[in-house]
């Protein structure tokens, strides 16, 4: 590469992370690492939209990320709060033993 | 140089990407968690984003991953068990995962002809200056939107883990 | 010359002089707060005790190193690591003088200048948290977890009043590069009085100074806001089961938080390597540097100050002056700047 990096790469990194959150959203069974999955997708998705925002040069792209990463800043709070809520009643973060409104 | 620095700081995401799903202990996946927004971070930086490098180090780094850490050590939740009966997820979900992945870099590859360089220095726009004007004056509805769904969290997190004093 | 060659004797040079200030300002805490306690303080090793630092490292070298049991060495051995790094990476957009010629090279007398140098410094204040909560985690003790969540709280409820504060100068200056901030102030109104921040209009930053000087008390974890590491409360806190290197470790790293907390308000207040009456700037090289200098070092002799002279505030008095009384303050002085800038400017 004489110059650069092909901007399609930045976009199959971004592609590569999604998937690992999305494979760590379905297989591990820890609520907190679930969560922590999300906010790894969410970053795949930031990482778009910037490269994104290269490629048209315009700023637009990354007033999104900036809108992206306040609203998960709103739900990490929540959801760490429910997480807490949820640990306090069933001293476990084990999905699969709080699912117990299935069946 | 481009080349060196992106493959570098791309290769420690991947790698910290892995870390988060594959370690058992919520505390090592955090921290790779974290690893993975700093290099995400050069490659914004890479990209010409300066503002957002920064406030990614400082809004996801250094104060949601503190959240993280510290729900983690206040619940001193040890390292996860294997769960009974896993196996058999893992081995219909990964295909399926590869198959994702498979998709998305076929469609990326058909939109993109490799003829598209990314230099650093290439876009300029990403200053302080052009980011606030665009938030103040055309994105001005989402950012106040925004604002009131943080106080919205914020008043349900005190909420959700208010204790009652008796 | 060389970019690289340039960078890398200037940052030879910035890291040999902030390591010999660091193992000073030991000396000269313990001088200050034993004069202010009416003692003598050390003057056995040396002259006056000047050599007092070295025997200090010296012991610290030779110490038993300890490993606590449990499962967690590598955050262990990571914490303090993290602790001095990130706060030796704030000093290098820190703005020592102006554009000299050291032996026929051109170059500011600053490591590099970033133009989101302000952001920058924010950014790496806030990842000092982590050194501390994983400290106190990795020893696998009581005291230091507690010491490290309580220090941690407080180090992220601090950091609003001290993003707010910040905020306000830029509005005046109308720029986040530390470099253009304090070139920004260098014209003298009236023909004597130096456009300092601190004392410019619109609306002359006070406030402003005093809430970022009483929130980076509280981000440095010293006295009055020092509960998570005292030695009369919690056993020292979050670095009880640290000993010899990381335990200097951990000291080095605070007095390099002071150190660039200090040269963060010269520059964004005090108008950075200015002089304050015109005139004074006639010495090249070593002017510039004096007057930073004395700036800083003033506002280190008040950190010390403040050590040997308040008493500490209680964990639920200091959480309550964060959120009650700094964070409204700071936005107040946030929203009259903007709008007395908006008014004049």
């Amino acid at each position: 590469m004489p110059q650069g990096v092909p901007l399609a790469w930045y976009l199959i990194l971004s592609a590569i992370l999604f998937t690992l959150g999305v494979a760590g959203f379905l297989f591990r069974r820890n609520l907190i690492t679930m969560f922590m999955s999300i906010e790894l997708m969410l970053n795949a998705a930031n990482l778009t939209f910037v490269a994104f925002s290269y490629h048209f040069k315009k700023v637009d792209g990354q007033i999104f990320t900036f809108f992206v990463m306040v609203v998960a800043a709103a739900e990490a709070a929540v959801g760490l709060a429910i997480i807490l809520t949820v640990f306090k009643n069933r001293a476990t973060l084990n999905v699969d033993e709080i699912a117990s409104m299935k069946n | 140089m481009n080349a060196i620095v992106f493959l570098i700081f791309a290769a420690v995401a991947v790698i910290c990407g892995i870390n988060v799903v594959v370690r058992t202990h919520p505390i090592s996946c955090a921290l790779a968690l974290i690893g993975t927004m700093a290099s995400l971070s050069v490659l914004y930086l890479l990209l010409g984003a300066q503002f957002i490098a920064a406030a990614q180090v400082f809004v996801y780094a250094g104060a949601i991953m503190v959240l993280f850490v510290f729900v983690i050590m206040l619940l001193n939740a040890g390292a996860e068990q294997k769960p009974h009966g896993a196996w058999m997820a893992r081995l219909t979900g990964a295909p399926l995962l590869v198959a994702l992945l498979g998709i998305l870099g076929f469609v990326i590859l058909r939109a993109f002809p490799r003829s598209e360089m990314a230099r650093f220095g290439g876009f300029t726009g990403g200053t302080v200056e052009n980011v606030g004007r665009a938030i103040f004056t055309t994105y001005l509805l989402p950012f106040e939107i925004t604002s009131i769904l943080v106080l919205i969290a914020i008043v349900g997190a005190v909420v959700l883990g208010y204790k009652e004093m008796d | 010359m060389n970019f690289y060659l340039l960078s890398a004797i200037k940052a030879a040079v910035v890291v040999g002089v902030l390591m010999l200030t660091l193992l000073y300002l030991q000396w000269v805490e313990r001088k200050v707060i034993a004069r202010i306690q009416v003692r003598v303080g050390p003057n056995r090793v040396g002259r006056y005790g000047l050599l007092q630092p070295i025997a200090d490292t010296l012991k610290l070298l030779l110490k038993e190193d300890l490993m606590p049991p449990g499962p967690n060495r590598f955050l262990y051995l990571l914490a303090p690591f993290l602790a001095i790094t990130l706060s030796l990476i704030s000093i290098s957009v820190i703005p020592f003088g102006p554009e000299v010629k050291v032996i026929g090279v051109p170059t500011w007398m600053q490591l590099t200048d970033l133009n989101i140098g302000v952001v920058f410094i924010l950014a790496i204040s806030s990842l000092n948290v982590y050194g501390v909560v994983l400290a106190g985690w990795a020893s696998n003790s009581k005291y230091p977890l507690l010491g490290g969540l309580r220090a941690s709280a407080q180090m992220i409820s601090y950091e609003l009043p001290l993003g707010l504060a910040v905020a306000a100068p830029l509005l005046m200056s109308n720029t986040l590069s530390l470099r253009e901030i304090v070139v920004s102030q260098s014209h003298y109104t009236w023909g004597f009085l130096p456009a300092w921040n601190l004392f410019r209009g619109p609306f002359p930053q006070v406030i402003g100074f005093l809430v970022f000087m009483v929130a980076a008390f509280a981000e440095t974890n010293r006295v009055p806001f020092d509960l998570p590491e005292a030695e009369t409360e919690l056993v020292a806190g979050f670095h009880t089961e640290y000993s010899s290197m990381k335990f200097a470790g951990f000291f080095m790293a605070e007095y390099s938080n002071m150190i660039t907390v200090c040269s963060m308000a010269t520059v964004l207040f005090l108008g950075g390597w200015l002089p304050p009456f015109p005139g004074l700037d006639v010495v090249p090289v070593v002017g510039p540097l004096f007057w930073f200098l004395a700036k800083t070092g003033v506002l280190l002799f008040v950190f010390i100050w403040v050590r040997g002279t308040m008493p500490r505030l209680r964990y639920d008095q200091l959480m309550r002056f964060a959120w009650s009384f700094m964070f409204p303050v700071a936005m107040a002085n946030l929203m009259i700047t903007g709008l007395m800038v908006a008014l004049v400017g």
